[in-house]
């Protein structure tokens, strides 16, 4: 069983957004990064679950990036991926990144593909279903529980306002939310593990960019807070109804 | 030519379609050409209907085999018919099957993808279309480069509102695949407005203290024809199902009005809500952070304040 966990780097929840270069670019600087949460909370973790119960699984875990997403990776092989792949180019577009990562998952024949279900900066939730359609595999998205059962899987997907559960075989690619499984913290041995375990660096193939980011925009700010005192709520349910108009 | 996808649950069309059939329609007036609907599997709705969202004509691939969702045979299928009828413009929903629709298409079609758009393409340089990025923090403007584009519309952003017409409505023969994703149960909750959905969503965080107090969180939902949510910890602690967890790392909604009832507005919270129009927050501490996120506001107990609310509501819609 191989399983290819696709990771990015993300930065972190709390940090500032600003623009550079007439606002065509994020103010990288000083921003700290992290591992995109539902890559790391969901996808990598229930690979290693996965691993837990079968030993004889390898988990991949590829990024398609510059070398400054190299701590990240290191992250993850701490919690317990085996095997790094850096794929070396930075892109904002989704059609790049997926055909990076089609091209290592040729390479690599893997049963199981696991992304997150979104990268929290870009919020575009699309390179997991543009890598499934260029391997011509089945793509289950937003899912909230997996099981596997030899090579058959069980997956539950977020549909609007409730679940759906499917039944699909391997090779599938899923894209993981809450529910699929829970946070971990690594342990002194996953990070001293982590060092020595192989991290190749491969050159990117060449994909042209379907879409180009032309600026950024941040939104207008809050006119503030219009309180109303806690003596008389009913006045408040007033301005909803005769100044906002909402209820 | 636009074409949009009218997505359907259990042979129902949904709001977020009719959302899109607007912004397809608007779109191709912009562009002074014509938007066509495309509905996949059996319906129960009366799809001549989809005239009063602009639509000229709707096409319908009736096999039932394209009642559940494979995201293989829907590109297929989706694909097929773009080609067929000439479509260089695909729209669809920006929900929970557009986000797994979508990205598939895109590289079938090798059509440059934008997914959330939250208005209308600015076409008066390149095609132009914005979106919420970095948790709503942020707007992107994405130009797509491609010939052939597809967009999917963030969901509550754009009107669902009919206005008049009637559309033609025909039968489309494409070649439907073998489905591999076999679907073994589905549930929805019933009787309750879905979170994606709702106009107006009233949610819940820790300041409640148990799930025994959610009454009056419901109770203000049901009056008001919204969902209800909460904040991650309320979930974890599953004083409320995982479902209605809004934030970074649950589900990010864009309602009219978000009423918040006891949270403290982290910003981890506020990346799942901060799109809402209008944000009212009731908190007993006047410090809390997401005052400053709000609208309208009231210091005070949670447990004073919303019996008050509720009954001021009440004699509203009486
Ligand atoms: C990476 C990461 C991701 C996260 N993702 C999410 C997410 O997706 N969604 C999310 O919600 N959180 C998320 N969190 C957690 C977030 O940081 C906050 O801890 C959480 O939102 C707090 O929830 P709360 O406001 O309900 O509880 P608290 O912070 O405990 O706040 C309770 C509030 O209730 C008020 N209160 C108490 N009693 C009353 C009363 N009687 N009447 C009125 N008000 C009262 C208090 O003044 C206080 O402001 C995330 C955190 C991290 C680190
Ligand atoms: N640069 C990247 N390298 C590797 N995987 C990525 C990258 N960008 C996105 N992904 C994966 O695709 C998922 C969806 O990302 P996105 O489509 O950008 O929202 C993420 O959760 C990751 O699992």
């Amino acid at each position: 069983m191989k399983i290819l966990v696709c990771i990015s780097k993300t930065p972190d929840t709390t940090a500032k957004i600003a623009f550079t270069d007439n606002n065509r670019k994020f103010a990288a600087d000083g921003v700290q990064w992290i591992l995109n949460p539902y890559d790391e909370w969901y996808a990598l973790v229930r690979a290693i679950e996965l691993k837990e119960k079968d030993p004889a699984t390898v988990i991949h875990l590829a990024t398609v990036g510059l070398a400054d997403a190299e701590p990240i990776i290191r992250k993850a092989l701490a919690l317990g991926g085996d095997e790094a792949i850096r794929i070396n180019i930075d892109s904002t577009d989704t059609f790049v990144i997926a055909s990076q990562l089609a091209a290592v998952a040729k390479e690599g024949g893997y049963d199981l593909i696991f992304t997150g279900k979104e990268t929290i900066d870009f919020n575009g939730a699309t390179v997991g279903g543009m890598l499934a359609e260029l391997l011509d595999i089945p793509f289950i998205s937003l899912a909230t529980k997996f099981e596997l059962n030899g090579s058959t899987a069980t997956v539950t997907r977020e549909i609007e306002g409730g679940e759906e559960t499917d039944e699909v075989n391997l090779p599938l690619l899923v894209s993981c939310q809450k529910g699929v499984a829970e946070q971990r913290i690594p342990n002194m041995k996953g990070i001293m593990g982590a060092r020595t375990k192989p991290l190749k660096v491969v050159e990117p193939v060449s994909v042209t960019a379907l879409t180009s980011i032309v600026s950024f925009e941040l939104p207008p700010a809050k006119a503030g807070v219009k309180l109303v005192s806690a003596d008389q709520p009913e006045e408040l349910v007033r301005l909803l109804h005769e100044e906002a108009k909402l209820i | 030519m636009v074409l949009v996808y009218i997505d359907q649950y259990n042979q129902q069309i949904k709001k977020t379609a009719f959302e899109a059939a607007n912004y397809g329609s608007q779109l191709a007036a912009k562009l002074g050409t014509e938007a066509v609907g495309l509905v996949l599997g059996s319906s129960n709705n009366d799809l001549a209907s989809l005239g009063k969202y602009g639509l000229k004509k709707v096409y319908k691939v009736s096999n039932d085999a394209l009642n559940q969702l494979d995201t293989q045979v829907y590109t297929t299928v989706i694909a097929a018919a773009a080609d067929s009828l000439g479509a260089d413009i695909i729209v669809l929903s920006g929900n929970v099957n557009g986000k797994a629709i979508a990205p598939r298409l895109s590289a079938r079609l090798h059509a440059g993808l934008v997914t959330g758009a939250i208005s209308l393409p600015d076409t008066s340089q390149g095609f132009v279309v914005k979106k919420a990025v970095f948790s709503g923090k942020a707007f992107a403007n994405i130009n797509i480069e491609t010939a052939k584009k597809i967009i999917t519309v963030s969901p509550n952003a754009f009107s669902h509102q009919p206005g008049e017409g009637s559309a033609e409505v025909a039968d489309l023969q494409v070649n439907v695949p073998t489905a591999k994703v076999k679907v073994l149960s589905s549930q929805v909750a019933s009787g309750q407005v879905p979170l994606s959905d709702a106009e107006i969503v009233v949610s819940g965080g820790r300041g409640l203290k148990g799930p025994e107090n959610w009454g009056m969180i419901e109770d203000l939902a049901k009056l008001l024809g919204a969902a209800t949510a909460c904040s991650r910890p309320v979930a974890d602690a599953h004083w409320r199902p995982h479902g209605e967890h809004v934030g970074q790392t649950g589900g990010a909604i864009a309602p009219n009005l978000y009423f918040a009832v006891g949270i403290s507005g982290a910003i981890q919270h506020l990346a799942g809500v901060n799109r809402s129009k209008t944000i009212v927050v009731i908190n007993k501490d006047p410090e809390a952070p997401f005052f400053k996120a709000a609208d309208y506001g009231i210091v005070g107990d949670a447990f004073e304040v919303m019996p008050k609310i509720i009954e001021a509501v009440k004699k509203l819609k009486q």
